[in-house]
C-alpha cells in the first residue's frame, strides 16, 4: 500500500471518526503545516494546525496575552524570581488514537520531556525530526534553565540562572507544546520514533484525524478534553493558498473562517450580508531602523529631522490601506504598558530642513534606504514604502538611494550594520514587552548579529528593560517600559510606521470566535449555528 | 524496431545526469540560504547555524555534495525536505497522483477539443468556423492562468454556483487512496456521491490547465492538415472518388499527426509549468504547488528531488512520442 502523506491516519480511524457532523467548522487556513513537531516548527500556519491537537503548561486566554493556567492547575514562584513550582493537573487524558493508545493520564514525566527534548542533546529525542529547536534557543532558554527536577507525579520545579520575568509567557508558547513520553518511549522501543510527530497525540480540544499534504487536515473534538468538550464536533482546515479563492470559499459557504484577506476584496466583503470582518491591531510594529553606529544617524538631531521629514499618514493610506495604524511606539497599543502620552515626530518638512541645518547638514545628504525584497505581516509593500519615503526625503534634500537584496541575505545584513536606515519589522512572540523591548531595542541585540537592527544601546533605556526583567511585579514592570518608550522617543532608534491590523473574514453563523493578538486561530470555545 | 529502442533511450542517460546536475547546482546559484530563511525575522546566532549546517550536509563542499547526491540518488534516496523532515520520495508520491490526474483530464479536454477543432477549421479553411477556430485559440493562448482561473471561478462558482471553488473533494468524503486518482478510488470504493464530487472539482482546473495546449493543439492540427491536405495524394485520392471523411481521416490525418504528436510530447512538459500555477489557484494538492513553496522557502532537497522525478516524467513521455513516431512513420524507425 502507497504510503500516505506522513499524518494521514488509517481508514480504520476515520472510520471510528465517522461522518461529518452538524457542527462542523471549515477554516480555510492558508498552507499546510511544516509537521506534528511543535517544538521545531517556525511558521504561524504550523501553530495553527498544532494548537488544536497540544496543550501548553500556561496559556494565553483566548483574545488575550494573559497567562492562565493550563496543564498546570497553579505555580509559584519564589521571592528571587528564580523558582517556579508548577502544580499539575490531575485526571488529564491523552488523545487514544490507533496509532497509540496510553495507559495513563498526563503527568510531570510529559514536562519534563518537552524541556529535556529540546534541551539535552543525549536525549534520545534531541535530533529527531529534527535537532532545530529553534523557540526554545530563540527564547533564551539554554542560558537560562538551571535545573528541571520532579518533585512528585504532579508537582515540577525549574530553577533559573537569573530572574526572568517572561518565562511564564515563554512557555505558554507552542514550542512548549507537551507530548506523551509514554508514547515517545513505546515508538523508541519499536524503532519509530519519528512517529509521535507524524500520527501525533496531545492532551488538546481536538485530535487529528487526517492530514493530507496541501489539500486537508481533519480533526475531531475530543470528548475527554479536561476542560470539557468542544462546542464544534468536526474541525476542518481546508488548504487554500490563493488569498481571493479563500475569498471565494468564504461567500459560497465552503469555508466560515478565512485568514489574510486581500485588501481589494475589504469593500466586497464588508458588504456581503453573510460575512462580519473581525478588527484589531496586531502585536506587531513595522519600522525604518537608522542605524545609531553610523554617520549621520548616530546624531539624534538627524534621526528626528528625518522622522519629520517623512509622511507617516501617507505612507499607511497608500501602502497599509486599511489594514494598518500609525505606530508612535516601538510595541503595539494592545499590548500592556503601552504609553499613551507619547508624542510621535509630526509631519513637518519645515521643521527637519531646520533640524538638518542645526546638525550640521543644510544641504542634506546622501543615504542608503534599504527595502525588504517580500512581503511581511508588518509590512506589506517595503519597496513602495521606500519610494514614498524617498520623495519625502528629497524634499528636505535628503538623497536616498534605496537597496535590497534576497530576504535571507538582507536580514543577514542589516543585523550585521552594513545598512545606514533599513527597514524591518517584528512580530511579537508571547505577549510580553521585553519581546519587543529586550529583543529588539536592547544592548545584547546590538551586538553579534543580533536583532537590535538599529544598533541602539543607549544606558538609560537598557537599565530601565533590564530592570524589569527581573522584577515579577506587573505593575512595576509597567511603570518601566512607560518611561522606557519615553527615552525610545526621544533617542528615536527608529521611525515607526505601523502597526498591521489583523483582519479576519467570519460567517455570520460562527459564534464566540476570538481573535488572537498573536494571529493565532484556535477554534476551542467556537460555535456554530 | 529494437534498434530504435535502445537507440532512444540510450539517449535518455546523459539527458538525466544533465538533469541532476542542473537541479542541484541551479538551486545553489539562486541568493539565499534555506537556514537563513527558516530563521525569519529572529535571526540565527553564527554557532547554531553552523550546527544545522553540518546536519544537512551544507558544510561540505559543493561538488562532494553532489557526488554524495548522486550516490544516494542512484540507491534511490531522495534526501528529506528541510522544512517538513519527510523523505521527498514520500512527498512526491502522495502528490503526484493529483498532478496526473489533473494534467491527464486537461489534455484529454485539449485533444478532445483541440484534434476536431483543427480539423474542422482546415477543411472549411477561411470560413467563419475558421476564423472563430483561430481567434478564439490566440486567445486562449494568450489567457493569463492566474487570471483566467480566478475568472472562471467567479461565474462558475460564486455567481452561478455550478462547480466548486477549490480542492479537490468536497471535505465530507473521504476516500482511502489506492490508485492516488480520486475519481478512480470513489469507483473502486463504490461511491458515487465521491465520484460526482471529485469529477466536478476537476472540471475548472481542468479547463484552465487545458487551455494552452488546447489552443496548441487546435492550431498545429490545423496547419498540418492543411499542408497534407494540399498534398498530390490527397488529390489522387479523391479523383479516385473516396468518400471525403476517409479521404480526411484515413489519409490527411495520419501523416498531419506526426507534428500534432510532436507538440502533445512538448506539452507534457508545459502542462507541468501551468500545473504550479493551476494548482495553486484552486487549491489542488500536487507537485506543482509543492515545488513553488520548496523554491521560496530554498528546501534543496525537495527541489533537486522534485526537479528530477518531473524531469524522469517529462522524459519519458517524450520517449514514448519518440517511439510512437516510430509506430506512425516507420521512414523514422529506418533512419540511421
Amino acid at each position: 500500500m502507497k504510503k500516505i502523506l506522513f499524518a494521514t491516519l488509517s481508514a480504520a480511524a476515520l472510520m471510528a471518526a465517522g461522518p461529518l457532523s452538524a457542527k462542523t467548522l471549515i477554516y480555510c487556513s492558508e498552507g499546510s503545516p511544516e509537521n506534528f513537531a511543535p517544538s521545531i516548527n517556525t511558521t504561524g500556519t504550523s501553530f495553527d494546525a498544532n494548537t488544536q491537537i497540544y496543550d501548553t503548561i500556561v496559556q494565553f486566554e483566548r483574545g488575550g496575552t494573559k497567562v492562565l493556567p493550563s496543564l498546570a492547575e497553579k505555580w509559584t514562584v519564589s521571592d528571587d524570581g528564580l523558582v517556579y513550582t508548577f502544580n499539575l493537573r490531575k485526571g488529564v487524558k491523552w488523545h487514544n488514537t490507533r496509532a497509540f493508545k496510553p495507559t495513563r493520564d498526563f503527568n510531570a514525566d510529559d514536562f519534563i520531556f518537552m524541556i529535556d527534548r529540546q534541551w539535552k542533546e543525549d536525549n534520545p529525542y534531541y535530533k529527531v525530526t529534527s535537532s532545530n529547536h529553534s523557540y526554545f534557543n530563540d527564547m533564551g532558554m539554554p542560558k537560562l534553565l538551571k535545573s528541571v527536577e520532579k518533585v512528585d507525579d504532579y508537582t515540577v520545579k525549574i530553577t533559573l540562572n537569573n530572574p526572568e520575568a517572561p518565562f511564564l509567557s515563554d512557555l505558554a508558547m507552542q514550542y512548549a507544546s507537551i507530548q506523551s513520553k509514554e508514547y515517545a518511549d513505546a515508538m523508541l522501543k519499536a524503532g519509530t520514533p519519528e512517529k509521535i510527530d507524524q500520527d501525533p497525540i496531545g492532551t488538546g480540544p481536538f485530535s487529528l484525524v487526517q492530514y493530507q499534504k496541501d489539500a486537508i487536515i481533519r480533526y475531531k473534538a475530543f470528548p475527554e478534553y479536561w476542560a470539557g468538550k468542544a462546542k464544534i464536533d468536526d474541525l476542518i482546515f481546508a488548504i487554500t493558498p490563493d488569498a481571493s479563492v479563500r475569498w471565494a470559499k468564504l461567500q459560497k459557504g465552503e469555508c466560515h473562517v478565512m485568514p489574510y484577506p486581500n485588501p481589494a476584496d475589504l469593500d466586497a466583503m464588508k458588504k456581503d450580508a453573510n460575512v462580519q470582518i473581525l478588527e484589531q491591531p496586531g502585536l506587531n510594529i513595522g519600522y525604518l531602523a537608522y542605524n545609531t553606529t553610523k554617520k549621520p544617524f548616530d546624531d539624534v538631531k538627524v534621526r528626528h529631522a528625518v522622522n519629520m521629514a517623512i509622511n507617516k499618514k501617507a505612507i499607511i493610506d497608500a501602502v497599509y490601506l486599511s489594514s494598518g495604524i500609525a505606530a508612535i511606539n516601538p510595541i503595539p497599543p494592545s499590548m500592556w504598558s503601552y504609553n499613551e502620552t507619547v508624542k510621535d515626530d509630526p509631519f513637518d518638512p519645515e521643521a527637519a530642513k531646520k533640524a538638518l541645518a542645526e546638525a550640521g547638514y543644510p544641504n542634506g545628504f546622501e543615504m542608503d534606504l534599504w527595502a525588504m525584497p517580500v512581503q511581511r505581516p508588518y509590512n506589506p509593500n517595503a519597496k513602495r514604502i521606500a519610494e514614498l519615503m524617498q520623495a519625502d526625503l528629497a524634499k528636505v534634500g535628503i538623497k536616498a538611494e534605496i537597496k535590497t537584496f534576497e530576504w535571507g541575505e538582507y536580514r543577514k545584513r542589516l543585523q550585521a550594520g552594513e545598512h545606514q536606515a533599513g527597514m524591518f519589522g517584528w512580530t511579537g512572540d508571547n505577549g510580553d514587552p521585553d519581546n519587543f523591548l529586550h529583543t529588539l531595542l536592547g544592548c545584547d541585540a546590538s551586538k553579534n548579529n543580533g536583532g537590535n537592527v538599529a544598533k541602539f544601546c543607549y544606558q538609560p533605556f537598557e537599565d530601565l528593560v533590564q530592570k524589569a526583567k527581573k522584577i515579577t511585579d506587573t505593575a512595576q514592570r509597567t511603570e518601566l517600559y512607560r518611561q522606557a518608550q519615553v527615552i525610545f522617543k526621544e533617542q528615536s532608534p527608529w521611525f515607526t510606521i505601523a502597526h498591521a491590523v489583523q483582519l479576519k473574514p467570519v460567517r455570520k453563523e460562527v459564534k464566540d470566535f476570538k481573535l488572537s493578538p498573536f494571529s493565532r486561530h484556535t477554534f476551542y470555545g467556537v460555535d456554530i449555528n | 524496431m529494437l534498434r530504435f529502442i535502445l537507440t532512444r533511450v540510450s539517449l535518455v542517460i546523459p539527458t538525466f545526469i544533465g538533469i541532476t546536475l542542473l537541479a542541484f547546482f541551479l538551486i545553489r546559484l539562486v541568493p539565499g540560504d534555506p537556514i537563513e530563511t527558516m530563521a525569519g525575522e529572529r535571526g540565527i546566532d553564527p554557532a547554531r547555524h553552523e550546527l544545522l549546517r553540518k546536519e544537512f550536509g551544507f558544510d561540505k563542499p559543493v561538488l562532494t555534495q553532489y557526488g554524495i547526491y548522486i550516490s544516494r540518488v542512484l540507491q534511490g534516496d531522495l534526501g528529506k525536505s528541510i522544512v517538513t523532515r519527510e523523505s521527498v520520495i514520500s512527498e512526491f508520491s502522495a502528490l503526484f497522483p493529483a498532478t496526473i490526474e489533473l494534467a491527464l483530464c486537461a489534455i484529454f479536454l485539449a485533444l478532445a477539443i483541440g484534434l476536431p477543432a483543427g480539423i474542422l477549421a482546415a477543411v472549411k479553411r477561411n470560413s467563419i468556423f475558421d476564423h472563430g477556430v483561430m481567434g478564439l485559440s490566440l486567445t486562449g493562448y494568450s489567457m493569463p492562468i492566474f487570471w483566467w482561473g480566478l475568472l472562471l471561478i467567479l461565474l462558475f462558482s460564486v455567481q452561478l454556483g455550478i462547480t466548486p471553488v477549490s480542492g479537490r473533494i468536497a471535505v465530507q468524503y473521504y476516500i482511502e487512496p489506492v490508485t492516488g486518482f480520486l475519481t478512480i478510488d470513489s469507483l473502486l470504493a463504490g461511491d458515487f456521491g465521491a465520484f460526482k464530487s471529485a469529477l466536478s472539482h476537476l472540471v475548472l482546473p481542468a479547463i484552465v490547465l487545458g487551455t494552452v495546449p488546447l489552443a496548441v493543439i487546435a492550431r498545429m492540427t490545423r496547419s498540418a492538415m492543411l499542408e497534407v491536405l494540399g498534398e498530390d495524394y490527397i488529390r489522387t485520392a479523391r479523383a479516385k472518388g473516396m468518400a471525403p471523411l476517409r479521404v480526411i481521416a484515413l489519409h490527411a490525418l495520419r501523416n498531419a499527426l506526426i507534428p500534432v504528436v510532436t507538440v502533445i510530447g512538448l506539452q507534457v512538459g508545459v502542462l507541468f509549468t501551468g500545473a504550479i500555477l493551476t494548482e495553486t489557484i484552486f487549491s489542488w494538492p500536487g507537485v506543482g504547488k509543492w515545488l513553488i513553496e520548496a523554491i521560496s522557502r530554498r528546501d534543496y532537497p525537495v527541489l533537486q528531488g522534485g526537479t528530477l522525478l518531473i524531469g524522469v516524467v517529462v522524459m519519458s513521455v517524450n520517449l514514448l512520442v519518440d517511439l510512437l513516431y516510430g509506430l506512425i512513420n516507420p521512414r523514422i524507425r529506418h533512419a540511421r
